[in-house]
């Protein structure tokens, strides 16, 4: 791995962990329990769009070990790589078929991150009345992924002439 | 604007109506599966401490081991918290239940009510 790839690697991780920080300051659960801005995801696409797909994967899943273990707990990590793990697959897929812009991308990533959690809870806790739950988490999903969408595409365009990774 | 091309968007705007469509579908399958429910469980703890018939009307004050309560009316077919010990009375605000898997849990008195269906009771309370 080239030097100037691994510190770009290192920025973008530091950078995914800055904007989960953020969101733990401000929570957005008030409103409905559980929902988060994803505000990583902007990272994660960005990478993904601009460096590359195994790059992308790796920045994700750095991501949520650190943040789980600075953050939170060992249990919310396995929610979170199963969210970031599904949410990624998806994105990639859709990426790869080259009929959405970002902004369908990223409504994708946030939809199914949340659809990852609920599988893994229903694993663990064995109740599937969880997934009563999905309709809400899908509509917000769709909601977040819009905005992260626009927000990641405008970053993305800002760096259409500079070659990075 | 070239990250928004105008075909491209139109597929996004495709995909998030299909997966509203969805989230709806969903939704509305699981309302139209709920079933009147046939008792009112309280659960203290995790464990099952008393069951009540929704149809006959009751007013039941639940004691917790903390020296707290929680009044559960049962009316018309619904079981709801009117009062309870608990500073928040997120217990009294939530609804009226009368579905099956509906339920009301009240987080200081580790007390939770649940609505189960007929073929939940147990044997020996229906002999």
């Amino acid at each position: 791995m080239k030097t100037k790839k691994v510190a770009m690697l290192g920025l973008t991780i530091a950078l995914a962990m800055i904007m989960s920080y953020i969101e733990a300051l401000v929570p957005l659960s008030f409103a409905v329990p559980g929902i988060k801005m994803g505000l990583a995801n902007i990272v994660i696409i960005f990478v993904l769009y601009k460096i590359g797909t195994k790059e992308a994967i790796l920045v994700s899943l750095i991501r949520v070990i650190l943040v789980s273990l600075l953050f939170s707990n060992v249990m919310a990590m396995a929610y979170s790589i199963a969210g970031a793990v599904l949410s990624l697959l998806v994105m990639w897929v859709l990426k790869k078929t080259d009929k959405f812009s970002v902004i369908g991308v990223s409504i994708a990533g946030g939809i199914m991150h949340n659809v990852g959690q609920i599988i893994m809870a229903v694993i663990l806790l064995g109740t599937e009345q969880i997934a009563l739950y999905l309709p809400v988490l899908i509509i917000t999903g769709t909601a977040t992924g819009v905005v992260i969408g626009i927000v990641a595409g405008l970053v993305i365009n800002r760096f259409r002439n500079i070659r990075i990774g | 604007m070239g990250m928004f091309k105008d075909k491209k968007v139109r597929n996004d705007i495709i995909l998030a109506i299909a997966v509203l469509v969805a989230a709806a579908g969903i939704w509305l399958g699981t309302e139209l599966l709920k079933e009147d429910g046939a008792f009112a469980v309280v659960t203290v703890k995790g464990i099952e401490t008393a069951r009540y018939p929704l149809d006959t009307d009751a007013e039941i004050r639940l004691e917790s081991e903390n020296g707290g309560y929680n009044i559960l009316i049962i009316k018309n077919g619904k079981a709801d918290i009117t009062d309870a010990s608990c500073p928040d009375h997120v217990c009294v605000d939530q609804r009226a239940i009368g579905k099956t898997g509906e339920a009301i849990t009240c987080l200081p008195n580790k007390t939770v009510i649940t609505v189960e269906g007929p073929e939940e009771a147990e044997v020996d309370f229906v002999s």
